[in-house]
C-alpha cells in the first residue's frame, strides 16, 4: 500500500449496524429550511438539479407547443413575430442551457459518489454552489421574458442583430449576463467532477474500472472548462459593446464574425457536453438488461474522449456559408466527417451488446435501445451537414432543426428518461410502473418521430428555420400539420412520464437494493442510499463488482461489507489518480448556507449590472464577501485532534 | 409576361409543388451538390436501415420478459468483431464521402467561363437590393427583390448586409452565402433554363425574416438585355393631372426613403421604385403586385408585415388615389 499523505492510517472494519448509526448522526442533514438550504449532500443536490431541469424541460416544451400551433398552417397570426422570436429564443436557451446539461449534472451528481464508492463529491460546497447559481441563472434568464422583454435573437444570438442598435431593450443584456452567470455554475461544477474523478474513487477502482457514465461526465467537464471561457468572453464583449460603446463586433471597426467564432468554439463542444454523459448512461444501462458486460469497454471509453477532442476542431461547420476560403471548408468538413468514427464505435458496441446478450425488455431498456436508432438518425444527418457544399443547401433549414432535435432529444432526452426509469428505484426506493412505462416509451418514440422525421423533408423542400410563419404554395403546409400533431403526441408521452413519477412516488413497488440485478456499486447500498452512501468504503476488484461470482473472470472479489472505516466526522477516502490506491483521508465539510449566500450575492451583482442599479451590485458584492468568509473560516481539523476516541475501533 | 406568383413560372421539370426544393436544380453551381445530396442521403438512409434492423433483430432474437435480476449475467464472448467490421465499413463510406465532398467543393468553386455580369446584392431588413453596375457606372441601375439574369450564362453576385446578417439562397440555383455587414462575399449562379426561381433569406435577421423572399428570373439573353435597357431608363414623366399630383405626393411622403430616378425622390432607405410595376411582388415576395395589394400596403404596411420599417402613409383619400395612379406609371 502506498504512503499515507499526512493523515492517519484508517482502520478497516466490517459493516455493522453500530457503524451505520454513528455515520447517520454525522452525515444527516439538519431539519428545517436552514437545513435544506445548507445541505451539501450530493444526492440532495443531484435531485434538485434533476427536478429543476425537468421543470424547465416542461417550460421549454410548452414554448415549443405554442410555436407548433403557430406553424400548423401558413400565415397564421396566433403569435406576433416578436412573440414568436422570443419564444424560439427562450425555447433554445431553456433546452440547451437550462435543461440538457443541468439534467446530466443532476444524474452525475447523484450517481458519481455511489458509482465510485465514495461518500460525496470532492468539493461538496462547490457542488451546492453550482446548483444555486444554476437556479439563479435560470430565474435571471427568464426575468426579461416574463415582463415581455425576453431575448429575441435566438440562442446563438448573432451580432449585429444583438447589438444595441437593433435590440435596444435590456433583453440581450439579460441574456448576456445570465449566460456568464450560468458559466460560473458550469465551471465550478466541472472542476468538481474532474477532481472527484481523479481523487475520490474507492480503493481498487482503477480508471479502467469506472463506469462509462463517469467517462462521459469527466470528458464533458474537461470540455466545459475549456469551452465555457469562450462563450463567457463572447457575451462579456457583447455586453461591453452594448453598454460601454466598445466595438468588438461592430461591422465597421470590429468584426461580426468574431462573435460566431467565439460562440461556436464553445457551441459545438457543448453539443458533446450534453450527449456524452447521456451516452454513458446507455453504455452502463444496456449491459444490465442484456445480462452481459458492455462490448468494448476500452474502445467506448476512448471514443468518448476522442469525440470531445475532435469536437473542438469542428466549430466552423456552423459557419460554412459565411464566405470562408475553400481550404478552411475542406478541413472542417474533414474534421466533422471524422467525428463519425468514435460515434460509430459506440453504436456498434451497443448493438453488439444487444446481439450477444439476452435482452430483457423493460422500460429503461426500450429507451436505451430506442436511443441507438435515434442516435444514428441524428448522426447521419449531421454527417450530411458536415459536407460543406451540401451544407450550403441544408443549413438554416428545417433539415438542421430535425438534425439537432434528433441529437438533443434522441441522445439526451431518451437516455435521460431511460436513466430515470433505471435509477428511480435508487433515488426513491420505489419502482416506476412498467406498464405505464411501456406506454410512455411508445408514445414518446412514435410522437418524436412523427414530429421530427418529416422536418428533414421540410428542409429538403426548402423551409428556412426561425420563421414565424410561411407562405402558401411552398408545399410545406401538410408536412407542418403532421409535425405539429407529432409534437402533441410527444407531449402526451412526456405527460405519461410525469403521471408515472407522481403515482409511483407513492404507490410504486418497493425496489430493494438492486432491483435490476445490476453490476455496479450504486446498487450495493440501500435504496434510497443513506446520507453517507457506504458505511464502510468498498474496495473494488473488477468493473462489475456485483457480477463477479456470475462472470467468474478472476478469483479476486470486491468487498462491500468490509472496508475502510471512516467515522471520525465527515470523512471519505482519497486515492491515487490512476490505480486508486488509498493515500489520504479527506475531511469533508459540514452543511453550510455559505454556497447559497454566495449565489445570492453573485446574482445581486449581476442583476445590478443588468439594470445599472449599482447599489444592488454593491450589496451583492458585500454578501459575496461575507459568504466567502464563512466558507473559508478555518475549521478544526479532526486530524489535529488528540487521539482521544479509540473506542470506535 | 407576368406569370403566376409561386409556381407557374417554374422551369420545365421543376416540381411545381416545391418551389424551394433543391432535389432538382437547374445550373452548374447547384447540380454537383444535388448529386452529392442524393449520394449522401442514400448512404445515410442505408446506415439507418441497417442499424435499425440490427437493433430490432438483436432485441427480438433472444428477448425475454422475465424478471431481469433473475437472469444470471454471463461473460459474453465475441462482440469485438462488431466494432472492427463496423468501423471498417464506416471508414470506407466516410473516406468516399470526404473525397466526393472536396471534389464538389472544387467543382462549384468558380464558373467555367467568364461571368456575363456582376450584381451587387445587399440584404436589408427585410428586402433585397440589387445593383447592376457593370464596367460603366453611368449604366448602373438598382432594383429590389427580383434579379434578372441571362439564361445559360454565369453571373457573379457580390453580397453584403446593410444592417444585420442575411443569407442569400436560391435553392434551385445555388446554396447559401451570407450577406454580412462590413464584408463582401462572392457567390455565383447560372440558370440553364428560363424561368422564375424563388429564393429567401436564411439567416435570422429579425421580426420579418419570414417575409424576405426574392426571385431570380432567368430570361433568354435578348430578353434580358431588353429588360436591363428598360431598367436603366429613368421613370417616365406622368401625363395625367392625377398622376402629376401623385408624383408630388410621392416626393413629399415617400421620397425620404425611396428613389424614383428622374424625380427629386432619392431616398436610399427603402427599395428603388423607379420601375416598381415591372416587379411581380411587393414587400419582398409578400404580396402579388396588384393595385389592391399595393394600396393596402401603402396605407398600412404594418398590418401586412408587422414590424416592417415602413410607416403607414397618412394622406387624404384623394392623395392616396393620386399616389396609386402615379405608382402605376412606374413601369
Amino acid at each position: 500500500m502506498t504512503a499515507w499523505e499526512d493523515s492517519r492510517v484508517p482502520e478497516t472494519a466490517d459493516l455493522t449496524q453500530d457503524v451505520r448509526d454513528r455515520l447517520k448522526e454525522i452525515w444527516e442533514e439538519k431539519p428545517g429550511l436552514l437545513g435544506w438550504i445548507s445541505s451539501v449532500d450530493h444526492k440532495e443536490i443531484g435531485k434538485r438539479y434533476i427536478v429543476t431541469a425537468f421543470a424547465l424541460l416542461i417550460v421549454g416544451g410548452i414554448e415549443a407547443l405554442i410555436m407548433r400551433l403557430q406553424l400548423a398552417g401558413p400565415e397564421r397570426r396566433l403569435l406576433s413575430p416578436e412573440a414568436y422570436d422570443q419564444l424560439f429564443t427562450m425555447h433554445g436557451v431553456t433546452m440547451i442551457f437550462l435543461y440538457a446539461s443541468p439534467v446530466l449534472s443532476g444524474f452525475s451528481n447523484y450517481l458519481w459518489p455511489l458509482l465510485l464508492g465514495s461518500r460525496d463529491m470532492a468539493f461538496p460546497r462547490l457542488n451546492a454552489l453550482s446548483y444555486w447559481i444554476y437556479l439563479a441563472a435560470a430565474v435571471f434568464l427568464y426575468a426579461g421574458f416574463v415582463v415581455g422583454h425576453g431575448p429575441d435573437d435566438g440562442w446563438f444570438n448573432y451580432v449585429p442583430y444583438a447589438s444595441r442598435e437593433y435590440n435596444p431593450a435590456f433583453n440581450i443584456d439579460i441574456y448576456a449576463l445570465g449566460l456568464i452567470l450560468l458559466g460560473i455554475s458550469t465551471t465550478v461544477g466541472s472542476a468538481n467532477f474532474v477532481v472527484t474523478f481523479l481523487r475520490t474513487r474507492c480503493p481498487g477502482m482503477s480508471i479502467n474500472r469506472v463506469p462509462i457514465l463517469t467517462w462521459g461526465t469527466l470528458t464533458a467537464s474537461v470540455g466545459n472548462i475549456l469551452a465555457v471561457p469562450s462563450v463567457s468572453l463572447a457575451f462579456f464583449l457583447l455586453w461591453m459593446d452594448r453598454q460601454f460603446g466598445t466595438h468588438f463586433y461592430d461591422a465597421n471597426q470590429g468584426q461580426p464574425l468574431l462573435w460566431q467564432h467565439l460562440f461556436w468554439m464553445f457551441g459545438h463542444p457543448w453539443v458533446y457536453v450534453v450527449v456524452l454523459p447521456a451516452m454513458g448512461m446507455v453504455s452502463d444501462g444496456l449491459p444490465t438488461f442484456c445480462r452481459r458486460p458492455l462490448v468494448g469497454y476500452t474502445p467506448v471509453a476512448l471514443a468518448t474522449v476522442t469525440t470531445m477532442a475532435l469536437g473542438f476542431g469542428v466549430w466552423v461547420h456552423h459557419m460554412f456559408a459565411t464566405g470562408l476560403p475553400n481550404l478552411a471548408l475542406s478541413f472542417f468538413s474533414g474534421a466533422s466527417i471524422a467525428i463519425v468514427i468514435p460515434s460509430a464505435v459506440a453504436v456498434f458496441a451497443w448493438t453488439a451488446t444487444i446481439w450477444t446478450g439476452r435482452p430483457r425488455i423493460t422500460t429503461p431498456f426500450l429507451f436505451f435501445a430506442g436511443m441507438i436508432v435515434l442516435f444514428v438518425i441524428g448522426g447521419v444527418s449531421g454527417f450530411m451537414t458536415a459536407s460543406a457544399p451540401l451544407d450550403w443547401q441544408l443549413t438554416d433549414t428545417y433539415f438542421v432543426v430535425a438534425h439537432l432535435h434528433y441529437v438533443l432529444i434522441g441522445i439526451n432526452v431518451f437516455p435521460v428518461v431511460g436513466g430515470l426509469y433505471y435509477w428511480f428505484p435508487k433515488f426513491t426506493g420505489r419502482m416506476l410502473d412498467e406498464r405505464l412505462g411501456k406506454w410512455n416509451f411508445w408514445t414518446m418514440f412514435v410522437g418524436f418521430n412523427v414530429a421530427f422525421l418529416p422536418m428533414h423533408l421540410l428542409g429538403v423542400m426548402g423551409m428556412p428555420r426561425r420563421v414565424y410563419t410561411y407562405p402558401q404554395g411552398m408545399g410545406w403546409t401538410a408536412t407542418n400539420v403532421v409535425v405539429s400533431l407529432g409534437a402533441v403526441l410527444f407531449a402526451i408521452g412526456v405527460l405519461l412520464l410525469l403521471i408515472n413519477v407522481a403515482v409511483s412516488l407513492k404507490r410504486g413497488r418497493i425496489a430493494g437494493d438492486n432491483p435490476w440485478g445490476a453490476p455496479t456499486l450504486e446498487w450495493a447500498t440501500t435504496s434510497p442510499p443513506p446520507p453517507y452512501n457506504f458505511a464502510v468504503i468498498p474496495s473494488v476488484a473488477s468493473r462489475h463488482p456485483l457480477w463477479e461470482d456470475a462472470l467468474g473472470e478472476s478469483t479476486a472479489r470486491s468487498r462491500i461489507d468490509h472496508g475502510l472505516l471512516l467515522d471520525r466526522g465527515r470523512e471519505t477516502i482519497a486515492t491515487s489518480p490512476l490505480d486508486a490506491e488509498p493515500n489520504l483521508i479527506l475531511e469533508m465539510p459540514a452543511d453550510t448556507p455559505a454556497p447559497f449566500l454566495l449565489a445570492v450575492g453573485l446574482t445581486g451583482i449581476f442583476a445590478g449590472a443588468a439594470g445599472h442599479w449599482w447599489w444592488l451590485s454593491g450589496a451583492g458584492g458585500a454578501l459575496l464577501v461575507l459568504a466567502l468568509l464563512m466558507w473559508f473560516w478555518p475549521r478544526r481539523m479532526h486530524a489535529d485532534e488528540p487521539e482521544a476516541e479509540p473506542a470506535h475501533v | 409576361m407576368l406569370q403566376p406568383l409561386h409556381n407557374g413560372g417554374a422551369p420545365t421539370g421543376m416540381s411545381p409543388d416545391w418551389p424551394m426544393g433543391f432535389l432538382h436544380t437547374y445550373g452548374p453551381r447547384a447540380d454537383p451538390v444535388t448529386g452529392l445530396a442524393w449520394g449522401l442521403s442514400i448512404i445515410s438512409i442505408a446506415v439507418v436501415v441497417i442499424v435499425t434492423v440490427l437493433v430490432l433483430t438483436g432485441v427480438l432474437r433472444r428477448a425475454g420478459r422475465g424478471e431481469v435480476a433473475a437472469l444470471r449475467p454471463v461473460r459474453g464472448e465475441g462482440g469485438m468483431q462488431w466494432i472492427y467490421i463496423g468501423l471498417a465499413l464506416t471508414l470506407v463510406a466516410l473516406l468516399g464521402s470526404l473525397v466526393w465532398t472536396v471534389t464538389v467543393l472544387a467543382e462549384v468553386d468558380s464558373p467555367a467561363s467568364k461571368p456575363a455580369l456582376t450584381i451587387q446584392v445587399t440584404g436589408h431588413q427585410w428586402w433585397w437590393e440589387a445593383t447592376y453596375s457593370g464596367d460603366d457606372p453611368s449604366r448602373a441601375f438598382t432594383t429590389a427583390n427580383e434579379i434578372h439574369i441571362p439564361v445559360g450564362q454565369p453571373v457573379m453576385v457580390k453580397l453584403t448586409g446593410a444592417d444585420v446578417i442575411h443569407s442569400f439562397w436560391i435553392p434551385t440555383l445555388t446554396g447559401k452565402t451570407d450577406a454580412i455587414p462590413g464584408r463582401t462575399n462572392v457567390a455565383w449562379l447560372q440558370a440553364d433554363q428560363p424561368g422564375v426561381y424563388r429564393g429567401q433569406c436564411t439567416e435570422y435577421c429579425g421580426q420579418q425574416h419570414a417575409h424576405m423572399a426574392m426571385y431570380v428570373i432567368a430570361d433568354p439573353p435578348a430578353a434580358f438585355q431588353a429588360w436591363a435597357a428598360q431598367q436603366r431608363q429613368p421613370a417616365a414623366q406622368p401625363a395625367a393631372p392625377q398622376q402629376v399630383m401623385g408624383e408630388q405626393v410621392f416626393v413629399q411622403q415617400c421620397g425620404a426613403c425611396h428613389t424614383v430616378r428622374g424625380t427629386p425622390a432619392g431616398g436610399v432607405v427603402g427599395p428603388d421604385l423607379t420601375h416598381l410595376m415591372s416587379r411581380r411582388t411587393i414587400g419582398a415576395g409578400l404580396l402579388p403586385n396588384t393595385v389592391g395589394a399595393l394600396s393596402g400596403w401603402i396605407e398600412n404596411p404594418q398590418a401586412m408585415k408587422p414590424g416592417v420599417l415602413m410607416p403607414p402613409t397618412k394622406v387624404a383619400p384623394v392623395q392616396l388615389a393620386a399616389l396609386r395612379a402615379y405608382l402605376e406609371t412606374l413601369r
